[in-house]
């Protein structure tokens, strides 16, 4: 419920999740709003110090816990705030995109991207397109089925 | 845990589009909230006071604002919370500026979100835990990387200062671009004997300490104690021995080697002192021209040195430094000619770059200063200047002004009206960026004082005719084409990052940008400072400058050296890995996969190995708290429990609306 009138908004959001790294992509978040580049509202931004801090268990977790997508943004390959944690990043992130489905989750779901602290723009284009992809899918089927596995993995972690 | 909330409106920045006083309202109603405002500039003067007030009269130990980025003003409020006695790190933001104000349009749906980053603040924050910074001491040498104009003017600050200063300089001499140069602009002067002073006094200086044909290797640790490596290539010239008498490059036999100094403009000997005021003044052997390593024979360098410092089996040589800060001035190095084939780059010979020119002008140049065509060693009559060649071109994927080539392409049309009198001069231009002192002034001299005819308009192409070269392009001032008959075609070839710039700036783990410039830590307010701790930038290497910025950036990286090192002692970051011994089963999985070597392996007290963290290296990355299978090693402030709180309440708050 939207807290400005008691009503819902006004276009039905869907919950989607950014993990973005403070030195490229959170930036370039921050470039995009500086240069005005309009978004989609449906991203919450958590900010982590690299894309390699984002443990892959908080994708699962976020999408079995009912979020419609979770979007991992860090530094381009060989751009590394920390020389080269978002290679590690990369390896984990697409081992878990491809486990995904086991999961019986839907990887499209899940996106991981490279935008620099300068590329407003392409951050932009890539929230853009993540948010009309979940759209597309629609609100995650996970809440209903797994609302008790989600307790569990809650526990777990 | 008692949290205040403070909302910022920013003017109208986030107030326009986020119902601020809402948001606060919300935030009331969220745990362990007990003060929920809404301020119109929580970063202003009575903001702050407003929330030291809060922070006594409230008992808060804990504070969120909702603002803009952290990036702008986290430590700002740091030192807010601080001043009211709190832990610096009971803090945290929520950018609802950047992140919502500024790219949303609905302002329900701002509103909504703006909440939400509110509310996943709070949850972090309530798992936050005081930090406490430890202190280090500070290695107070600097390094200085690259000898240009930039590089010597840091340097000399530094060592005037009462620093002691490292300079690595790649290529033999120091004095870089600026040393190449016939004249600067606007006044004409000459550079090198501008530059030459200062060349001498970086030799000279108790305080520094040169190596010349040297490069970075590996640089390790952190700001305020960094080790260095620095590769000594071979020269083959014992440097130790060498007076520069130059002997050797007069009996040199193989006179062909490419001459890097003159830009390839001519020929220089195997063994060779680039110019006269070359600084340090010695000799060394380029291994790919000379005759001993190509054919083994010859040595005649070896036999005429009267102090036998000729060493053919010289090899590199890795020496160490300790320094506690690092000037970055490497400079830039123009774009490769023959990327410009439209233009007969690289395929013309009367074709030649603009700083290929410069060498030409110049009287200890290749030429001794006489302007003659490559081609056949004719006066050129008709000189042709091309601007923005790579600059300002989307089709090359360069869309950059390098800054500079339209004062210097004055200079060389003035300079070759007093070579050659009779000289006609023509430059093609897109616009003319003159901003400098004087500079407009000295633009309206190349054309009214000297004759320069400037055409508005790119050219298409550059093609042989008649023993010339025809340079046919637009002319958009009168409308139409044009068709300039030339003997010598100067282009003012863009300026892109120097070579190798981007392993440099993996060494020093600092990032570049599109174009392979380094970047500075804020486009504004902090033009001199790189995102690691400790290393400054100088000069070019951030992007296109001219002599003047040069300058004053060098001195300006000195300045905030000098300042750094004003400390005996420095704060470490305490967001910083630690190790829950424990847990810790001893796999040393975070110490093979650290990348800043951060974690060392202890014996505890019952034998067993553990994971420690060196805290003073420890850069806060989180790598290792991911590769922990047995969650023994947390990043501090961005814990598990931290980051899991935000996502948690983000899909809880998704369930609880959710119609299922």
């Amino acid at each position: 419920m939207s807290v400005v009138d008691g009503k819902e908004p006004s276009v039905k959001e869907l919950r989607i999740i950014g993990f973005l790294c403070n030195w490229c992509s959170y930036g370039g978040a921050d470039t995009a709003g500086v240069s005005r580049f309009s978004q989609p509202t449906d991203l919450r931004i958590i900010r982590v110090p690299c894309s390699g801090r984002v443990t892959p268990l908080f994708v699962v977790k976020a999408l079995m816990s009912g979020a419609d997508g979770v979007l991992v943004s860090g530094c381009h390959p060989r751009d590394c705030h920390y020389s080269e944690g978002n290679l590690y990043a990369r390896r984990r992130l697409e081992v878990l995109k491809r486990f995904l489905p086991t999961l019986g989750i839907e990887p499209e779901r899940f996106e991981y991207i490279w935008v620099s602290a300068s590329e407003g723009e392409r951050w932009q284009t890539s929230v853009t397109a993540f948010t009309e992809r979940i759209h597309a899918l629609g609100p995650s089927p996970a809440v209903k089925v797994n609302r008790y596995d989600a307790r569990l993995v809650a526990g777990g972690l | 845990m008692r949290i205040g909330v403070f909302v910022c409106h920013c003017g109208t920045n986030i107030a326009g589009t986020v119902d601020c006083a809402a948001v606060a309202a919300a935030a009331q109603q969220f745990p362990e909230v007990v003060l929920a405002v809404d301020t119109p500039y929580a970063c202003s003067e009575p903001g702050q006071r407003a929330i030291i007030e809060a922070i006594e009269q409230k008992g808060l130990n804990g504070v969120v604002v909702a603002s803009c980025t952290p990036r702008m003003h986290e430590a700002t409020f740091r030192r807010t919370v601080e001043r009211a006695g709190l832990n610096r790190y009971m803090f945290e933001m929520a950018n609802i500026r950047e992140h919502v104000s500024w790219v949303g349009r609905d302002k329900k749906l701002n509103t909504f979100k703006a909440t939400d980053l509110v509310r996943i603040a709070v949850e972090k924050l309530r798992y936050n835990r005081p930090l406490t910074a430890k202190s280090f001491a500070v290695n107070k040498r600097v390094l200085v990387i690259g000898a240009g104009v930039a590089g010597i003017q840091a340097a000399l600050d530094c060592a005037d200062g009462g620093l002691e200063t490292i300079v690595v300089e790649r290529t033999s001499t120091v004095g870089g671009k600026m040393a190449k140069l016939d004249k600067t602009f606007p006044t004409v002067d000459c550079s090198v004997c501008v530059l030459g002073p200062k060349m001498v006094d970086l030799a000279q200086h108790r305080k520094i300490k040169l190596y010349a044909m040297s490069e970075i290797a590996d640089l390790s640790g952190y700001v305020g104690n960094f080790e260095v490596s620095i590769r000594r290539k071979a020269t083959y010239v014992d440097w130790n021995k060498c007076t520069g008498c130059g002997l050797c490059a007069d009996k040199c036999p193989s006179r062909k080697a490419p001459d890097h100094f003159n830009e390839l403009v001519g020929r220089t000997t195997a063994i060779s002192i680039p110019f006269p005021q070359a600084i340090p003044k010695k000799a060394s052997i380029d291994a790919s021209s000379c005759l001993h390593f190509l054919k083994d024979r010859c040595g005649v360098c070896a036999k005429v040195c009267p102090v036998e410092a000729i060493d053919f089996e010289q090899q590199d040589e890795v020496v160490k430094e300790s320094v506690g800060a690092v000037v970055v001035a490497t400079g830039f190095d123009l774009l490769d000619i023959r990327r410009f084939g439209q233009y007969g780059g690289g395929r013309f010979p009367d074709v030649v770059t603009s700083l290929q020119y410069e060498r030409m002008l110049s009287a200890s140049g290749p030429t001794g200063g006489h302007l003659k065509c490559p081609s056949d060693g004719r006066e050129p009559k008709s000189v042709v200047f091309i601007s923005c060649v790579g600059s300002r071109d989307r089709s090359m994927d360069r869309a950059i002004c390098s800054g500079f080539c339209c004062m210097y392409t004055a200079k060389q049309a003035i300079l070759t009206k007093s070579h050659v009198p009779d000289c006609e001069t023509h430059v093609f231009y897109m616009d003319i960026r003159a901003p400098g002192k004087g500079y407009d002034e000295f633009i309206r001299r190349a054309q009214e004082e000297y004759r320069t005819n400037y055409v508005r308009g790119r050219v298409s192409s550059v093609y042989p005719k008649n023993g010339r070269l025809a340079v046919r392009g637009a002319d958009t001032l009168l409308g139409t084409q044009t068709e300039v008959m030339a003997d010598l075609v100067v282009l003012a070839v863009g300026a892109g990052a120097a070579e190798g710039s981007r392993d440099l700036a993996e060494k020093l783990r600092i990032s570049y940008d599109a174009y392979g410039f380094f970047m500075e830590s804020h486009p504004k307010l902090k033009p001199v400072e790189t995102n690691t701790a400790g290393v400054f930038l100088a000069g070019a290497c951030q992007g296109p400058k001219d002599i003047p910025a040069s300058v004053a950036m060098g001195s300006a990286a000195a300045g905030k050296v000098m300042a750094l090192f004003s400390k005996e002692r420095l704060e470490s970051d305490p967001q910083v890995a630690q190790v829950n011994a424990v847990r810790c089963v001893g796999c040393l999985k975070c110490l093979r996969t650290c990348p800043f070597g951060a974690i060392q392996e202890v014996q505890a007290r019952d034998g067993s190995t553990k994971a420690q963290v060196i805290e003073s290296v420890c850069q806060g990355c989180g790598v290792c708290t991911v590769t922990c299978t047995d969650r023994a090693i947390e990043l501090q402030h961005f814990t598990d429990n931290q980051l899991l709180a935000e996502v948690n309440y983000l899909c809880r708050s998704w369930m609880e609306k959710s119609p299922a």
